[in-house]
């Protein structure tokens, strides 16, 4: 009883803080609502670790909070599971939110959305908790279209700009994209199963292997398979995986705070957690594992692409975070669940600490966020500094730190794998290991190193924008950027103390968690692995002597000469010869203008869905509505009951010799017929 | 309680109100029309309490029953009840009232006592459409509660208010006139009987059944609308004064859909089974084209009227699958309606009365002048695209579901509406309502006042309430959904 009410606890502290600032944000002071929603967080932060306790101890819970409606054979109910694998999403998600909340008080401290700012992360919070501790499909739903409509507002939170009000309906527009796919695959798991309960689902699922449902035509199709990839389509948009992707680097308009929290360390991470919690669907069919897999090595490698030519900070940021979410996607398509898992958990600390870090240059920069720019920022901001080296170390995969574990047995289990499409996958992390060390260290080095390009009056006005003119008396104008001979300065410590706080995840985490959870038995009873089918996993295993042991001997594998061919290239090429890159940019334009137009996703879907829906809904609605119903059916049978009335109308004259005439003609017909029949 | 005639009082409390009000004459007299009419309309919506309290969810048959001879001649019978399937309409029809009564207030101030005196009326009139047992009484209500919408629309609607009434009125009573020659053929088989009643138990063979359903199905369909019928839907929205399009698209597009379970399925169970997947073909085609023909709209509420048609396009796919959890849908997705189109006229007459346009193009930035209004009107926005948690993902998401056990297929393409019923209602909150200030219409606009914010506080409770926990909404029903389903699975050929 008394850890019900703590799990009751930590989503609905949350959501107090949030309805607190929310509901009264134009009459409380800044401090009441940073402190109603940090002191939500915090407490849902404590509990968690409350119930992360408790759950080693090996106390996990399934149950009911209240029956949300009952319809036909069906119970729809809202309820927690509480076991490792949500222990250690309430963990992830109350403490990165916990930094976020800080170091939002020092980020957003000029802007008058304060309060609605804190509303929104706090509501955030509480989306994402109750995504992660549902134990029913339909409240996984509820939590993901929520967290949908938070991001949504966030996206969107300076109102005024067109292209953050362009990129919050894109973001929302693509997500539903996803959740077409994944309420079809609800459907299927309600209509075959008969209940939408995790455990209810999970225990039928081995008897429903063999089953095949007839979609089109006479083809059967196996169930299984269906399903699981109309629920994966659904991780597809919350998690930007291609070509769900694209509304991902457009979110970088909302403010970075909630780049660091939703589109880095979260939100988007919901794809993954769901297809983990699924693994006892997924394992049953090696068809969707395979479009998973291929889908993840596709988004890990060729978005990793895409952040090489970037020059707006938080870009490269968010094309870094598609690729390493396409490395989550792909452990999953290997079965590698529970490594997908930990390398969530770690992406989730060194990538909140990377965006966080780049607020803070935002901040010393005076809301320039482009590279070019910067340089020689480590002098002035010492702390960011050293805490986005931390970061940038951890991403690349550095042996010993929190990144390294997570990505080389992401790169392991795929080595290992056999299912169709593994072969792809493994090129592509594998490439991808370089590719991250390049464009990570480009910005590493472009920002803190090297000569300072600050200060200079012509460029300082520019901002990554295609084409558009923000304009400057804007009441949350941020794109000034630093005056002539002003220097950047570090940022206040409710910045820099988030950033330490994260660093020491970034640092460790690896090291001390990679043991139990991926090897261990802590996922045990909560991720379910086909050994005989999959047996990635198992082999992996055989492999692992110890996290020390781990590190020491990657320093002599592949990974770590590409990672480190990275980072010596990305130093050669942009602190000792800048000219060689222009000279590769121009030599290879074609490859340049491709990578500038991020391959062309977003014109085709400029161009072709949303232009053609335009098209089509104009056709229907000029053609259809107006023309042949209104135009043909409606006024037409109106005009041909007028056309009747006015034919007859001829006959009534009003004048009596007219009527007279008429009837003796009349007369005279009837009478000849008459006779004539006689 | 029970004692008490309650759906009598239901129906005639506003209607005599409605005449008192009437009575006040010319508008010196406007603010005692004005008292009184909201106070008939709160004492006609706390009479209708009693029926959800006192209801009897294990009972699928009717409650309430009030039964007296009407005209005995042809055995017409002044016949009330209420099921699982009608009491909340009753009850959702009062509580509009009270909104649309509160919505025109300081906004219509020409006839004022006529304009309050139509809507009571209106509103008992639909009480007793959806309480009739008798098939003549439901007919006469049917009829008669044409003419109040025909004034509204004609005597205090836009520039086009004509055409727009007469082709209102004119598509319905179309309609309706089929009804009537079905109701003389059931009368003669019944051997001289009207009894709704009777007539669920009535024999009939395919052949009749099919022209039966027809007729119906046209009378219907134009009410709720339909595709291909719904054309006079956005006209009459478009010309109707902000009351008058409140009450349609709440509780005028229910009256058919409601019609389909009253008459339809269990009169003629074989030929609604026979001629399912036509209804299931024109909803789909109302879910994706209207969805479609919304995107484009450039007028505010010809937008939300299509997105209206889109939406009931669900309930009668949800009727027709003949499943609980279909019709159950389709019964929330009604209520839920009435919550969300209600407030999203609502809100669109906030703006109208301060700007004097529809046009999407003449807003953008209001969020800047009216952040109360943005924030609600971003709730119904959401409610109306489906959004968890609020009340109007609740109907969608149960009729899609047993979509797919009735059909992958259908289930696919009605679940496009989710991506292109949120690209409609957020394209136009985009442009109405983010943005730089647009002109300086939207720049002198003033947040809204007391009322406005009392009205969409109530139904914004409304329709999270409804999100949030939506079981004691169906609870009530599932007894006669049950019921009816049962019944409809005996075939009626002898």
């Amino acid at each position: 009883m008394e850890m019900q009410k703590l799990y009751l606890l930590v989503p609905l502290a949350p959501l107090v803080g949030a309805i607190i600032a929310g509901l009264f944000c134009r009459v409380i002071p800044r401090w009441l609502a940073h402190t109603a929603t940090i002191a939500g967080v915090a407490t849902a932060f404590v509990a968690s670790l409350l119930i992360f306790q408790d759950v080693l101890a090996g106390n996990t819970f399934n149950g009911t909070v209240y029956t949300w409606m009952t319809s036909g054979d069906y119970t729809f109910e809202v309820g927690f599971l509480i076991d490792t694998l949500t222990a250690t999403m309430m963990l992830v998600v109350t403490f990165v939110s916990l930094m976020v909340h800080i170091y939002t008080i020092g980020y957003m401290q000029e802007d008058p959305g304060y309060n609605r700012f804190f509303s929104y992360i706090s509501l955030f919070t509480f989306s994402m908790l109750m995504l992660v501790m549902a134990n029913n499909f339909m409240q996984l739903f509820f939590g993901w279209e929520a967290v949908g409509l938070v991001s949504y507002l966030l996206i969107g939170f300076w109102y005024t700009r067109p292209t953050a009000i362009f990129a919050n309906m894109k973001a929302f527009l693509v997500n539903r994209v996803g959740d077409f796919g994944f309420i079809l695959g609800i459907g299927l798991v309600l209509a075959h199963f008969g209940s939408l309960d995790y455990a209810t689902v999970f225990k039928q699922a081995p008897d429903l292997a063999n089953v095949t449902i007839n979609i089109w035509g006479d083809a059967q199709w196996s169930l299984m398979t269906v399903t699981c990839i109309c629920l994966f389509i659904g991780a597809m948009g919350k998690s930007a995986q291609v070509p769900l992707h694209v509304w991902l680097p457009d979110s970088m308009e909302g403010p970075t705070p909630i780049s660091a929290l939703i589109h880095a360390a979260t939100m988007v991470t919901a794809g993954i957690f769901m297809v983990s919690r699924m693994s006892p669907l997924f394992e049953l069919s090696t068809t969707a594992l395979s479009f998973v897999i291929v889908i993840g090595a596709i988004t890990a490698l060729f978005m990793g692409f895409l952040g090489i030519i970037q020059n707006d900070i938080k870009r490269v940021v968010a094309y870094s975070t598609l690729s390493q979410l396409g490395y989550m996607t792909v452990a999953l398509g290997a079965s590698a669940y529970s490594v997908a898992i930990f390398h969530l958990m770690t992406h989730a600390f060194f990538k909140a600490l990377l965006f966080l870090a780049a607020g803070s240059v935002i901040i010393g920069m005076h809301h320039d966020q482009d590279i070019r720019n910067m340089g020689g920022l480590r002098k002035y901001m010492p702390i960011t500094w050293i805490t986005s080296l931390i970061g940038s170390l951890a991403l690349i995969g550095t042996p010993f730190l929190a990144g390294f574990y997570s990505k080389d047995s992401i790169i392991e289990a795929v080595a290992l794998s056999t299912i169709p499409g593994s072969g792809f996958a493994y090129f592509a992390v594998m490439a991808g290991v370089f590719v991250t060390a390049f464009y990570s260290f480009r910005m590493y080095f472009l920002v803190f190193h090297g000569e300072e390009r600050f200060g200079k009056a012509d460029d300082a006005h520019h901002h990554e924008h295609d084409g558009d003119h923000d304009d400057e008396e804007a009441a949350h104008d941020h794109h000034h950027g630093l005056a002539p001979g002003q220097k950047p300065h570090e940022t206040p410590w409710v910045v820099t103390l988030p950033l330490v706080l994260l660093a020491i995840p970034s640092v460790v985490i690896g090291y001390i968690a990679i043991e139990p959870m991926v090897f261990g038995d802590y996922f045990k009873n909560v991720i379910f692995i086909d050994h005989h089918a999959h047996p990635a996993m198992e082999q992996l295993a055989h492999h692992f002597h110890g996290a020390a042991a781990m590190g020491v001997h990657a320093l002599t594998t592949l990974p770590f000469f590409l990672a480190l061919s990275g980072v010596v290239l990305s130093w050669f090429f942009y602190m000792k010869r800048p000219d060689i890159p222009a000279a590769i940019q121009r030599r290879f334009s074609a490859v340049n203008t491709l990578l500038e137009n991020n391959y062309y996703f977003d014109k085709i879907n400029e161009f072709v869905l949303a232009g053609g829906a335009r098209v089509l809904g104009t056709a229907f609605w000029r053609g259809g509505d107006q023309a042949v119903i209104d135009g043909i059916m409606v006024n037409g049978s109106a005009k041909l009951v007028g056309w009747v009335a006015s034919i007859s109308r001829l006959f009534q004259t009003g004048f009596v010799y007219h009527y007279a005439f008429t009837m003796i003609i009349g007369l005279f017909v009837l009478m000849t017929l008459w006779i004539n029949r006689a | 309680m029970s004692n008490y005639p309650l759906l009598s009082l239901a129906i005639w409390i506003p209607i005599v109100v409605g005449f008192l009000v009437l009575a006040t004459g010319n508008d010196r007299n406007a603010p005692m029309a004005r008292t009184l009419a909201l106070l008939g309309a709160i004492t006609g919506f706390l009479i209708t309490i009693p029926l959800w309290t006192g209801f009897d969810p294990a009972n699928g048959g009717m409650q309430f029953v009030e039964l007296s001879g009407w005209i005995p001649r042809f055995n017409i019978n002044y016949h009330l009840g209420v099921d699982g399937i009608s009491m909340l309409f009753v009850i959702l029809n009062a509580f509009i009232t009270i909104i649309v009564v509160a919505a025109g207030w300081e906004v219509i101030e020409n006839k004022v006592a006529q304009y309050n005196a139509a809507f009571l009326i209106m509103s008992g009139l639909m009480n007793g459409i959806f309480t009739s047992l008798d098939g003549i009484l439901f007919y006469v209500f049917f009829e008669a509660s044409l003419i109040p919408l025909y004034l509204i629309i004609g005597v205090w609607g836009g520039p086009n208010r004509v055409y727009a009434a007469f082709k209102f009125f004119l598509y319905t009573l179309f309609g309706s006139l089929l009804f009537l020659v079905a109701q003389m053929y059931l009368f003669f088989q019944s051997n001289g009987s009207f009894s709704i009643l009777e007539w669920h138990k009535l024999p009939i063979d395919l052949g009749a059944q099919i022209w039966i359903f027809l007729a119906f199905l046209i009378a219907f369909a134009v009410k709720v609308p339909m595709w291909p019928v719904h054309t006079w839907l956005p006209d009459a929205h478009v010309e109707a004064p902000t009351g008058g399009s409140i009450v349609l698209a709440a509780i005028g597009l229910k009256l058919g859909a409601y019609g389909f379970l009253r008459f339809s399925l269990p009169i003629v169970p074989d030929a609604a089974h026979e001629l399912s997947s036509l209804v299931v073909a024109l909803s789909l085609i109302a879910v994706v084209y209207i969805g479609f023909v919304a995107l484009v709209q450039a007028d505010m509420k010809k937008l939300v009227a299509y997105s209206s048609i889109a939406h009931m396009g669900f309930v009668t796919l949800g009727f027709f699958m003949f499943s609980a959890l279909g019709i159950e849908g389709a019964l929330v997705q009604m209520i839920s309606h009435g919550f969300v189109s209600g407030a999203m006229f609502f809100c669109i007459g906030v703006m109208y009365d301060r700007v004097h346009s529809r046009q999407i193009a003449d807003y953008g930035g209001v969020v800047n002048t009216m952040p109360k209004f943005a924030a609600l009107f971003m709730l119904f926005s959401m409610a109306n695209a489906g959004l968890p948690a609020t009340s109007g993902f609740v109907g969608e998401f149960m009729v899609i579901l047993a979509a797919v056990k009735f059909n992958f297929w259908v289930a696919f393409a009605a679940a496009t509406s989710l991506i292109v019923g949120a690209a409609y209602t957020l394209w136009m909150y985009k442009r109405v309502i983010f943005g730089d200030v647009a002109n300086k219409h939207v720049a002198e606009l003033s947040d809204i006042n007391g009322r406005e914010f009392a009205i969409l506080g109530v139904l914004a409770i409304c329709t999270l309430w409804m999100g949030l926990y939506p079981e004691p909404f169906t609870q009530v029903m599932h007894a006669s959904v049950n019921d009816l389903l049962r019944h409809v699975a005996i075939s009626k050929i002898q």
